[in-house]
């Protein structure tokens, strides 16, 4: 049983965590406003790049020759993974969702007996990834300096991917982010970048009497790196939002169970109070009664 | 006048500029400037350096600075995508000559391509004539 003072001081810690946790929400709640904005004002950007993609990849008349980057190296034996998480935690299980897709994903591919390399963007996901995956992991990239998610960073790894094609490093490459639904729901996703796969092929989106200047093929080479940037960014902006959604959902929840803890605690903390005093109560009655 | 057409500029953060009622617009194509009228055939092309020139129908017109990009065209709807670009009126000259020095920098350097050494020097004359006038 704890004495009063105890509970005195276990009450006014819980207040104090309450205090921090709801502060944190109302921080997560405006900064969500803006990853969101930020977010869908970003996705024309990405959606006329894929469309323009589709349209020229569809009038690609010679596949054989076309750029590696569209067409992939012709094997899959070595998967490059970059896996996009948080810098900071106390959200939820925004990063462990990442990490748990991204790990059933890799599991997948060990099984299958091919080599497995990754690239982890944002310390939470290298914390979770290294312990496990530690001699793949070839490479971690964390943009803790930058507030919001911004198109510099987001062409820095996709370089590095870029850069890593080139040498022949890997094969097909995919990404994984959670893309921001609404704020209670964030699905976490594996997109494909290398061989690009057109699977979300509108038909009435296509077009096939375009004027091309220059050839198809130069467009398209000087177009998917950019598009690959362009897809990073895509899923960082995503992230960001994700990320903000999924804090203020988990201190939202935090507040109310510290609440709940505090009602619970007064409770107890005054009916041990007044036992108390009907105890005392009780010892003087019954010394004056012996008398 | 009915010889307008919209024109959309976005870059990765937002949808910078969107206007429906142009006359003209000039933008930097790889293989040349290219002037863009109502009912053009639809194109994709891409950009270099260069500035971009959106002219409505009382002529006025405004320039931008665009350091790459993609066009396409469609149903007379220009897209412009690009990652960077800038106001020339608003654009302060400090950036501008940070910008090229940087260029220059790059075009000291011995390993870049040909192309990439055209396309730098593309972009040094461009902003040279942007920080004269």
């Amino acid at each position: 049983m704890p004495s009063l003072a105890d509970l005195r001081k276990r009450i006014k810690s819980i207040k104090s965590t309450q205090k921090i946790t709801k502060a944190m929400k109302m921080v997560a709640a405006a900064k969500l406003r803006k990853a969101q904005e930020n977010a869908e004002k970003g996705r024309p950007y990405s959606e006329k790049m894929n469309n323009i993609i589709l349209n020229l990849s569809n009038n690609i008349t010679d596949k054989e020759n076309a750029p590696k980057l569209l067409a992939g190296t012709g094997n899959d034996k070595v998967h490059l993974c970059a896996v996009l998480t948080a810098d900071r935690g106390l959200c939820g299980g925004f990063n462990s969702n990442i990490v748990k897709k991204a790990r059933s994903f890799f599991d997948k591919i060990i099984a299958e007996g091919k080599n497995l390399k990754i690239i982890t963007v944002g310390s939470k996901g290298y914390d979770q990834l290294k312990r496990i995956y530690g001699n793949q992991i070839i490479d971690k990239i964390s943009f803790k300096d930058s507030k919001i998610a911004n198109y510099l960073d987001a062409e820095i790894v996709g370089k590095k991917i870029i850069e890593l094609f080139r040498k022949n490093e890997f094969d097909v490459c995919t990404i994984f982010y959670n893309q921001f639904k609404n704020v209670i729901t964030q699905i976490p996703q594996a997109q494909q970048l290398i061989p690009l796969k057109s699977t979300e092929v509108k038909e009435n989106s296509l077009e096939d009497n375009y004027e091309f200047e220059p050839e198809e093929d130069e467009i398209l080479s000087n177009l998917l790196p950019k598009n690959i940037s362009t897809q990073i960014f895509k899923a960082m902006l995503e992230n960001s939002a994700s990320e903000q959604g999924s804090r203020m959902t988990a201190m939202d929840n935090a507040t109310r169970n510290a609440g709940e803890l505090v009602d619970k605690l007064t409770i107890h903390y005054n009916r041990s109070r007044q036992a108390a005093i009907t105890k005392e109560l009780i010892e003087i009655i019954s010394g004056a009664e012996s008398l | 006048m009915n010889n307008v057409f919209k024109v959309e500029i976005i870059n990765p953060e937002k949808s910078f500029l969107s206007k429906e009622d142009v006359a003209e617009v000039v933008v930097p194509a790889f293989e040349g400037d290219m002037g863009i009228l109502k009912d053009h055939i639809s194109i994709i092309s891409f950009l270099k350096p260069g500035l971009v020139k959106v002219i409505d129908t009382a002529s006025n017109d405004e320039t931008y600075y665009v350091e790459d990009g993609i066009i396409e065209f469609k149903n007379n709807c220009l897209s412009i995508l690009t990652s960077n670009i800038f106001d020339i009126k608003k654009i302060d000259k400090n950036k501008v000559r940070d910008i090229l020095a940087k260029a220059e920098q790059e075009y000291q350097n011995q390993e870049i391509s040909d192309e990439a050494k055209y396309l730098v020097n593309h972009k040094i004359e461009v902003l040279k004539s942007l920080t004269l006038n």
